[in-house]
């Protein structure tokens, strides 16, 4: 299967306040085949978004190199959809005008961008609200919108920085079957970053668990669960539990040296 | 809807009490009316300005140097907010001549604007633009400072060329700053107008001042003031109702 990401021993170091400098990735060498779920997890502050940055384009790494389909990559990385942890509609734009906005910016043609546009918004099951700015939806709703957004130019990669971080439990095991459904129909390749060990088990093909900063690959997991997946019912089944206790043992010597060294 | 209700009433009482405290004072001879004038006085001065069409031309001018003033200083003011705030270098180097220039006191420029325009509008244009600019100019500045990175990321992410990012990113993320100073600016342009004229004209609200001070005509100058004042409310409430329109995507607000 082709490679659609692949980090080459990639580095990235910040010039520390007080002079010297500060690396948050070292050495990081991992390959995302085409078409799978890559779910990242590591202690708070690890640089897992950092990763996801390298992997966008938005930055460029200090040692090593990044390629994406096998081209060395350069600037943004025109493949890539990206959802980010924070809220990053345009608060002036309504629904239909948030979502299309990738393709007016491609000059897409007005009538069918909205054409294409509602059905996107159909599809995140949000009829109905296109005429609603970003301040009248609920967090959830407008999290729809984001996924939406970057699906709608159909990117071959889909990156996620914790994107339900934010949103409640009910609320968001609900987003996470929506976008394995989602995922189900398209199956692009996502790299999806969290520091819940549990979303990561249930929604992905492949865990990778990063060591605390400046982070590396601790260890590579398949999970071999079946699909399609519920994911508040598959926390309940013991191959979830047994795989959540593999590598949690991994996982939780690095989120108590995160802690002990106060790191962040 | 209902606060506003509320505080129609209590602005006419405030307006009330010192017209009528004003009146009252001077009607008792506690201030001197040769001084302080009275507002009943002021009034009919207004209205027979008015009455009379004397004023009209005067303010005909007066309104068109401060709103040339407003929008050149405005559209100037924007446009090199965009400029700084996006082009590094171009900021670095002229920041000091910018606060240089902003520290100076602008109503000493009026009499070399005369010397350089000559007394008729120009001169008040280009006193008005350079009260306006800077306002503008360090709201726009700041206003695409403060645009949210993540914002910026993920129109970069879709694609956005640099034009795009400005149009549908930078310039409505800084729409809420730059509405503020026009506020602001759309006062200091109607001062630089009558201050301008003030100082030298053969027209305007200023000149009209600047004649009745000449004559110790002290109901004349707070007509002009008054007439000032009240023009500048209008305008006010009309970039208001703009600011409500184009501001509609935010909360909470009515």
């Amino acid at each position: 299967m082709e490679k659609a990401v692949e980090f080459a021993r990639v580095g990235v170091h910040f010039a520390a306040p007080r002079g010297g400098r500060h690396s948050v990735l070292r050495d990081v060498s991992l390959e995302i085949a085409e078409g799978t779920f890559v779910a990242i997890v590591g202690p708070s502050g690890c640089g897992k978004s950092t990763l996801l940055n390298l992997a966008a384009g938005l930055l460029a790494p200090a040692d090593g190199g990044v390629r994406v389909f096998g081209e060395s990559l350069g600037g943004i990385n025109r493949h890539a959809g990206y959802l980010f942890q924070q809220d990053a509609l345009l608060p002036w734009r309504t629904v239909l005008d948030n979502v299309r906005l990738g393709l007016d910016f491609r000059r897409v043609a007005a009538a069918e961008a909205i054409r294409k546009a509602r059905s996107f918004i159909a599809r995140v099951g949000l009829a109905g609200f296109e005429d609603r700015f970003p301040y009248q939806l609920s967090g959830g709703m407008r999290k729809r919108v984001a996924i939406a957004q970057s699906w709608i130019v159909e990117p071959r990669i889909l990156l996620m920085d914790e994107p339900f971080a934010a949103l409640d439990v009910q609320t968001r095991q609900h987003m996470e079957n929506e976008l394995l459904g989602l995922w189900q129909e398209s199956r692009k390749t996502v790299l999806f970053v969290t520091h819940d060990l549990d979303e990561a088990i249930a929604l992905a093909d492949r865990v990778v668990v990063l060591t605390v900063g400046p982070a590396c690959v601790k260890g590579v997991y398949d999970i071999d669960l079946p699909r399609p997946r519920d994911v508040a019912e598959i926390r309940l089944q013991s191959d979830f539990i047994a795989l959540y206790r593999r590598i949690w043992s991994d996982l939780r010597d690095e989120v108590r040296h995160a802690f002990a060294t106060g790191e962040r | 809807m209902s606060d506003r209700r509320r505080v129609l009433p209590l602005q006419a009482g405030v307006f009330a009490l010192l017209v009528g405290a004003w009146q009252a004072l001077a009607a008792s001879g506690a201030i001197d009316p040769f001084f302080f004038s009275r507002p009943s006085a002021i009034a009919w001065q207004i209205w027979r300005w008015m009455a009379s069409g004397y004023i009209w031309p005067h303010l005909f001018v007066t309104l068109a140097e401060a709103l040339l003033a407003f929008v050149i200083g405005t559209a100037s003011g924007i446009v090199a907010g965009l400029a700084f705030a996006r082009i590094e270098l171009l900021a670095a180097v002229f920041d000091p001549y910018i606060r240089m220039l902003n520290a100076l006191p602008r109503v000493i420029l009026a009499p070399i604007f005369i010397l350089w325009f000559g007394v008729g509008m120009a001169s008040k244009v280009a006193l008005g633009v350079t009260l306006v600019f800077f306002i503008v100019f360090f709201n726009t500045f700041q206003g695409i400072r403060e645009v949210d990175p993540v914002l910026r990321d993920n129109a970069r992410m879709l694609r956005a060329s640099n034009r795009q990012m400005l149009r549908h990113v930078d310039l409505p993320s800084a729409m809420a700053w730059i509405f503020a100073s026009l506020h602001t600016s759309i006062g200091f342009a109607l001062v630089g107008a009558v201050v301008g004229e003030y100082i030298g004209a053969a027209r305007g609200i200023g000149y009209v001042v600047a004649q009745a001070q000449g004559v110790f005509d002290t109901t004349g100058v707070f007509a002009g003031l008054i007439l000032t004042a009240a023009v500048v409310l209008c305008i006010d409430l009309a970039i208001h109702r703009l600011e409500r329109h184009l501001l509609r995507w935010r909360p909470g607000r009515t």
